[in-house]
């Protein structure tokens, strides 16, 4: 789950990380409250988990509340990249003498974590590590010893971050490693981490990512979930248990295991069409599943049409059969349906089918087949 | 032969009691595998179906000369479990519990390898492991398997697993082991174990290989590939479409930047021989041609 500045920011006060004082504003006249409290000049920032804000107008230096009226009326509602701003969040400007850049995730082909420690921040990281590489400290950290002071304290000589930084970055940089470990990231990311010209160093950008695996022990995420999706689809999926994405195409796409989810994205892709969404059902899913499953498709206004795909190995298909008519006799589906049914005890499943079958529910032997056949009637 | 699990595998299901473990448990034990013995904390002395249960793992290795254990347990409490197996005497550990956190299975990992470097654990979230006729420890259906070789399958998707399976079986081609490493971000066995595993195993003649996007494991299985193995390989990666920046189901199915995309795995893929093919089915066909031409 990717958490908007604001909140990664939030987080990042309880682990004890310096950032500007500020708060969020929902609309014109909350800014200009806002902006008096924390004391000018402040910087309106659009909250939008999209990167490039700055580039696109959404984020403004304001001087005075005239100026946070007009910025914050033009930054509500603009367009980032697809994303609409629904909220600002106002903080005191700060007085930059040097921007860093700081991180911590997972090393996956070592199995261990990294930090990523710069002294010119500012910039997208992936640009400094493509012109620049040598600029970027990185520091290798077994999960099991962490992160100590010591070791922050050579780390942060090695990145040569200006000396009246040193200190005070160090022991950031545990804070943030234990914001990142404790707090179940998997990206915990500053930049620019500051320094201020009377020496002090802060975040001045947030950007997190949380393990949704973790939720069981962080029950202080429930805030974060509920601005998690501005998708409507989304949103209906997620409150009926669906590991749903949605997508921009018009073939609605129902598997089950996500690697078969994942193959049929693609197949409907080869032969032509686009996926209206991700969605995978499971293991062992009943009736009930299926009927929220083509629920949540049937609410996506651009989807031509279902294809629903499984392969039994657990999941018995027989069992999906009674689920796809029991979902058909609960829910008016509007798009036809398209099935390839295989895997356990698929023969049984077909002739469940088998007499149930019409111009709006169709089987196919095959997943090229399944894609070919639904395509037709999404592109009809 | 088979790579890691065989006939003579002995196996205890930690989480027997419960749900899952009982219903796969017995599963697994019902298709001839030598499950000898359960593990649940203050159930000991008790049985399901006729197969004992011990308190602790050290308890279950002791009485029954177990190796390889099959974690069935909550997320919660799976890491925990895989440290017991070894700390127990269990090397070979297959663990399907999904929705592990990151963090934990990072720990573990690494805890494994400094504390017990003999132990290997499969997954966490994967399907298990099956060699055809001789042992099934995890959820793929054994009907779906065919014994006697000579095809090795290893696999990040469990469904995608059992499609592969199923396309050979159906065709008459059997598997020496289908090995399911799991759609974590930090699974306890990889793509290069299993490849080196198949490489050296005289009855596996060729490999199906099925990746997806996330991480570089495919890009690091190409590299060893290239100088490493003779056998043939082919490979399908899913997620060929799928938007950066998603979990798509599995917890390591995400883009990241422009890193682990589909694209560059089948690339490097490609660049080290390997039978690159475009969907599952295509990829069923290519090996049913290449095992006729053994």
């Amino acid at each position: 789950m990717d958490l908007f500045e604001y909140q990664g920011k939030q987080y990042f006060s309880r682990f004890g990380i310096a950032v500007s004082p500020g708060d969020i504003a929902d609309t014109v006249d909350q800014a200009v409250e806002v902006a008096d409290r924390v004391g000018y000049p402040v910087v309106v920032k659009a909250q939008v988990k999209v990167g490039g804000r700055g580039k696109a107008g959404g984020v403004k230096l304001a001087q005075d509340a005239d100026e946070v009226r007009l910025h914050a009326g033009n930054i509500l509602g603009l367009d980032i990249k697809g994303h609409v701003v629904h909220r600002v969040w106002i903080e005191r400007s700060s007085e930059i003498a040097k921007e860093y850049y700081a991180s911590f995730t997972l090393d996956r082909p070592n199995k261990v974590h990294l930090g990523m420690l710069s002294a010119q921040g500012g910039v997208e990281i992936e640009v400094v590590a493509e012109k620049n590489p040598d600029a970027i400290a990185f520091l290798s950290i077994d999960p099991v010893r962490g992160l100590d002071l010591a070791t922050a304290r050579r780390w942060v000589d090695e990145a040569e971050l200006d000396q009246p930084a040193r200190e005070q970055a160090a022991e950031l940089l545990v804070k943030l490693y234990d914001c990142y470990t404790t707090g179940d990231c998997d990206l915990a990311e500053i930049n620019p981490l500051i320094l201020t010209p009377d020496g002090n160093v802060h975040a001045l950008d947030a950007k997190v990512t949380l393990d949704e695996n973790a939720s069981f022990r962080h029950p202080e995420w429930e805030e974060f979930r509920a601005t998690e999706t501005e998708d409507p689809r989304e949103k209906m999926a997620k409150e009926k248990g669906l590991n749903y994405i949605g997508l921009d195409g018009t073939v609605g796409i129902i598997a089950n295991g996500a690697g078969l989810a994942m193959s049929t994205l693609d197949v409907v892709n080869q032969v032509g069409g686009t996926a209206a969404n991700f969605l995978d059902i499971g293991g062992g899913a009943n009736a009930d599943v299926m009927a929220s499953a083509m629920e949540v498709i049937n609410s996506d206004p651009k989807v031509k049409v279902i294809f629903v795909n499984i392969f039994g190995g657990i999941t018995l298909v027989d069992e999906v059969a009674k689920g796809v008519l029991e979902a058909l006799g609960r829910v008016s589906i509007s798009s036809p349906v398209v099935l390839r049914l295989d895997g356990t005890n698929a023969v049984e499943g077909r002739e469940i089918l088998a007499p149930h079958l019409s111009d709006k529910l169709m089987m196919e032997p095959t997943m090229l087949d399944a894609a070919r056949r639904a395509v037709a009637f999404a592109n009809a | 032969m088979s790579i890691f699990v065989d006939e003579n595998t002995k196996v205890i299901v930690q989480g027997l009691t419960g749900g899952q473990g009982r219903f796969h448990g017995l599963r697994n034990r019902d298709y001839g595998t030598k499950v000898v013995g359960g593990v649940t904390p203050g159930k000991g002395g008790t049985d399901v179906d006729g197969v004992p249960v011990f308190n602790s793992v050290k308890e279950a290795v002791e009485a029954t000369g177990a190796t390889a254990s099959f974690v069935v347990v909550p997320p919660k409490f799976a890491t925990a479990a895989i440290l017991e197996a070894a700390e127990g005497g269990i090397t070979f550990i297959v663990c399907i519990t999904e929705g592990i956190p990151a963090h934990d299975e990072a720990i573990t990992y690494n805890r494994l390898v400094e504390e017990f470097p003999g132990v290997r654990l499969l997954g966490p979230n994967c399907p298990g492991i099956i060699s055809p006729g001789k042992c099934n420890i995890g959820i793929t259906s054994g009907d779906i398997a065919l014994a006697g070789g000579p095809v090795g399958i290893v696999s990040r998707s469990g469904t995608l697993t059992y499609q592969a399976l199923h396309e050979l079986s159906q065709k008459g081609i059997g598997q020496t082991t289908c090995v399911g490493i799991g759609g974590d971000p930090v699974p306890g066995t990889n793509f290069i174990d299993c490849l080196r595993a198949f490489q050296d195993d005289p009855e596996t003649k060729a490999v199906m290989m099925i990746g997806e996007i996330g991480g570089s494991e495919e890009e690091r299985a190409a590299e060893w590939i290239k100088l490493n193995m003779t056998k043939p390989i082919v490979s399908y990666i899913a997620g060929v479409t799928a938007p950066p920046g998603r979990k798509m189901g599995h917890a390591g199915a995400i883009i990241s930047g422009s890193k682990g995309t589909a694209q560059a795995k089948m690339e490097a893929l490609a660049e080290a021989g390997v039978h690159v093919c475009n969907n599952p089915t295509e990829a069923g066909e290519k090996m049913v041609e290449i095992v006729k031409a053994l």
